[in-house]
């Protein structure tokens, strides 16, 4: 009997454990939620009129709110928007978790069925399952991130990734000293498809001759793999490698600082998504040239806002580029970029605003695009 | 003091019970109101005909998986490969979905039939290598996940589609979908699926229990070396039982592809379905009805967690960790049975 209680113990210890584990993050959100609170104290007690009953909620793809990637972004930009609008998360504006593929119907229902005006699904693989829910209840608004979908209710946002990209590349080929550098993919898809060409394409503006390698992962969230690609890359000369590959790229930075530990100084990776600098230090130094930024947060806050004043814009695509600042490279790092790849981002990303540069979104574009430098 | 029989009854039902306790006791640890969170999730599960709709949704393919998994367990193996299989069996329902055009019914059993052969190929081979040269099967079928899984987004990508990362939709002669079901449950993706996993819960208990060759299969599983020695052939029942575990596991597939999604899509990663279906069997002690029953528990548990987070403002880590501590003490029943056994001991 005793032993049935000692095991009993060790169990629920060990839960509680585990659950203390998961509540370093759990005590991050908290505390983020806790200010929130503080300031929708304030919002409500300036503006609480504005919000009205207006409320907003987003579904994410199994990455996670904590994804340090797009569903993170977007769940900034969320909170922002119910804080700047004094809204109460739970109540105006909230998010649901998807566990796996099959549970995207069943969130985007359930948040319907609480009576939110403005749904977002984040992330392309939540296109089928929102159009279907969209078609279905056509008087709840819905937002799709990444991906284009059908439906008079549904605003699509979009990207220019490959813009972003296309200046990854130019800062790319000026750092590399060995004229040889690499594009680590998650999966093999028409929107990483996207980062791979402009990548490529920009690369081959400064430099005909550069040698890219690309490689997809197959997986967004396998760190090992991300770093068996990096570490293969590097060790044929690689020295700058851009990742569009979610949690996959983490590996791509534990590899580069690996080898930063071990004495080797060139080796450098672009981030993607989010800033991505801080992945990217070690010691004093840090791998993380720059990272292709999207910003989600804005798109997502802009999109509410449109909804809100009853200018949502359903049916219609929206898409963010260089222009305003939906997509950007990071200059957190300054040292590493110096003032002649700054000069040359500037330059290159002025010609594509104005139209001088069409960037190529897919392989065969980035191929024609190439052959006709 | 128990049989055989009650044991297999009650030492389960413990199992959730204490799971269900420990769950609470952790939700409480962390200042959250149980009460409210078992609601939230029962709320989730059964609150209304759409959340039905979802959960049977989500026992179908549990109960085959659950299925696949105790057939070959009764037979002695540990088919890991279920994953793989239901993968398989997926990808091949939807090719026939997609690209044939054949009469109504006619093609649904076609479809259904196709990923069930498509999951035997991908249980017959670890089967095979098991019974003619020896190869552990948990290392094979682990081995056959992997190449199922990238060799299915390889052929969405390039054979079924123009680089896409999704098939089209399967055609309406090939949909399990049930229209009028999904009526009454406000746009479930509830469909006939069920029937199905039904069915082929009482034709694993038909094959088990009341025919020679199930008899062999058990045989086989409680002592192969009595078996060999009786005359049977081990061999050919563990390439027979893989296969028809692989079949089951097939069928899974088909039910995703066929009825909740209607497409394959290129994965990142497995889709547990496979996995999720050892405690499935697990708790279902291995019999046709217990996987029943254990998959309807596992449905619950997956879409009502959903609501927990929504609902009662249990953060989702929480959610996951109540969820396999559930698991936990289903998985570990040994332990309350072995606790049983002292007691009695005690008792006298």
């Amino acid at each position: 009997m005793r032993r049935v209680l000692f095991l009993l113990t060790l169990v629920l210890t060990l839960g509680i454990f585990l659950a203390a584990c998961g509540s370093s993050d759990e005590g991050g959100d908290s505390e983020d939620s806790g200010g929130d609170t503080g300031s929708q104290e304030e919002g409500s007690g300036s503006e609480g009129e504005s919000g009205g009953d207006f409320s907003v909620a987003m579904v994410t793809d199994t990455g996670g709110v904590d994804d340090k990637s797009f569903n993170q972004s977007a769940w900034e930009g969320l909170q922002a928007f119910g804080e700047a609008q004094g809204l109460e998360e739970g109540e105006g504006f909230d998010y649901a978790q998807s566990e796996s593929d099959a549970d995207y119907t069943t969130n985007l229902n359930r948040l319907v069925r609480e009576e939110y005006d403005l749904i977002f699904g984040i992330g392309f693989l939540l296109q089928p399952d929102v159009e279907k829910v969209a078609s279905q209840f056509p008087e709840t608004n819905f937002a799709l991130v990444d991906a284009v979908a059908e439906g008079d209710n549904v605003a699509s946002i979009t990207f220019k990734e490959h813009q972003g990209s296309f200046l990854a590349g130019v800062a790319a080929a000026h750092k590399t000293q060995s004229n040889h550098i690499g594009f680590v993919g998650g999966v093999d898809s028409e929107l990483i498809n996207k980062f791979e060409s402009g990548f490529r394409a920009g690369a081959k503006t400064v430099n005909p001759d550069i040698q890219i390698d690309v490689q997809y992962a197959e997986s967004f969230n396998s760190a090992d793999q991300g770093k068996l690609i990096a570490s293969n890359m590097y060790s044929q000369g690689a020295d700058v490698i851009y990742h569009a590959a979610g949690g996959t790229g983490n590996g791509v930075f534990s590899e580069a600082k690996d080898r930063v530990r071990g004495g080797e100084e060139e080796v450098w990776v672009i981030g993607v998504d989010r800033d991505q600098h801080d992945e990217g230090q070690i010691n004093d130094q840090n791998v993380a040239l720059t990272s292709m930024v999207k910003r989600v947060d804005i798109a997502v806050q802009d999109v509410s806002t449109q909804a809100m004043e009853g200018e949502f814009p359903g049916g219609e695509v929206v898409e963010y580029g260089l222009e305003d600042d939906g997509v950007s490279l990071a200059r957190t790092n300054e040292e590493a970029l110096g003032d002649e790849i700054i000069s040359a981002i500037e330059e290159w990303k002025q010609k594509i605003i104005d139209g001088e540069v069409e960037v190529p979104q897919t392989r065969e574009g980035a191929e024609e695009y190439i052959s006709s430098l | 003091m128990f049989s055989n029989r009650t044991f297999n009854i009650v030492v389960p039902l413990i199992s959730v019970v204490l799971g269900l306790l420990a769950g609470a006791l952790i939700m409480l640890a962390f200042g959250y109101n149980p009460v409210a969170g078992y609601a939230a999730m029962w709320n989730g599960a059964f609150g209304d005909a759409y959340f039905l709709g979802e959960t049977v949704r989500q026992v179908t393919p549990y109960v085959l998986s659950g299925l696949a998994v105790a057939f070959a367990m009764r037979a002695g193996l540990l088919n890991i490969g279920v994953e793989g299989q239901v993968i398989v069996g997926w990808l091949a329902a939807v090719w026939v979905g997609t690209a044939f055009g054949m009469p109504p019914v006619v093609h649904v059993i076609v479809a259904l039939l196709a990923a069930a052969v498509a999951g035997s190929l991908w249980g017959f081979v670890p089967g095979l290598l098991k019974a003619k040269l020896g190869v552990h099967e948990v290392i094979v079928t682990i081995m056959m996940n992997y190449i199922a899984l990238y060799l299915s987004n390889s052929i969405i990508r390039s054979l079924m589609t123009d680089g896409s990362d999704r098939t089209d939709n399967v055609a309406e002669t090939a949909s399990l979908a049930a229209p009028w079901l999904r009526e009454i449950t406000f746009f479930s993706r509830i469909h006939y699926g069920f029937v199905v996993a039904l069915l082929m819960a009482f034709t694993m208990w038909f094959v088990l229990n009341k025919t020679t060759r199930g008899f062999e299969l058990r045989a086989v599983g409680s002592n192969p070396f009595a078996s060999e020695y009786s005359g049977m052939k081990v061999g050919r029942n563990i390439i027979i039982a893989m296969v028809i575990s692989g079949g089951f596991a097939g069928l899974a597939g088909a039910m995703e592809g066929l009825g909740t999604f209607q497409y394959a899509s290129v994965s990142s990663g497995f889709t547990n379905i496979g996995f999720d279906g050892i405690a499935v069997a697990l708790l279902g002690a291995n019999t046709a009805i217990g996987v029943v029953l254990a998959a309807i528990l596992f449905g619950t548990l997956k879409i009502g967690a959903l609501n927990m987070p929504t609902e009662a403002g249990v953060p989702t880590e929480l959610v996951d960790i109540v969820i396999a501590l559930i698991i936990l003490f289903v998985a570990s029943g040994y332990i309350i049975r072995w606790a049983f056994l002292k007691f009695s001991k005690e008792g006298k």
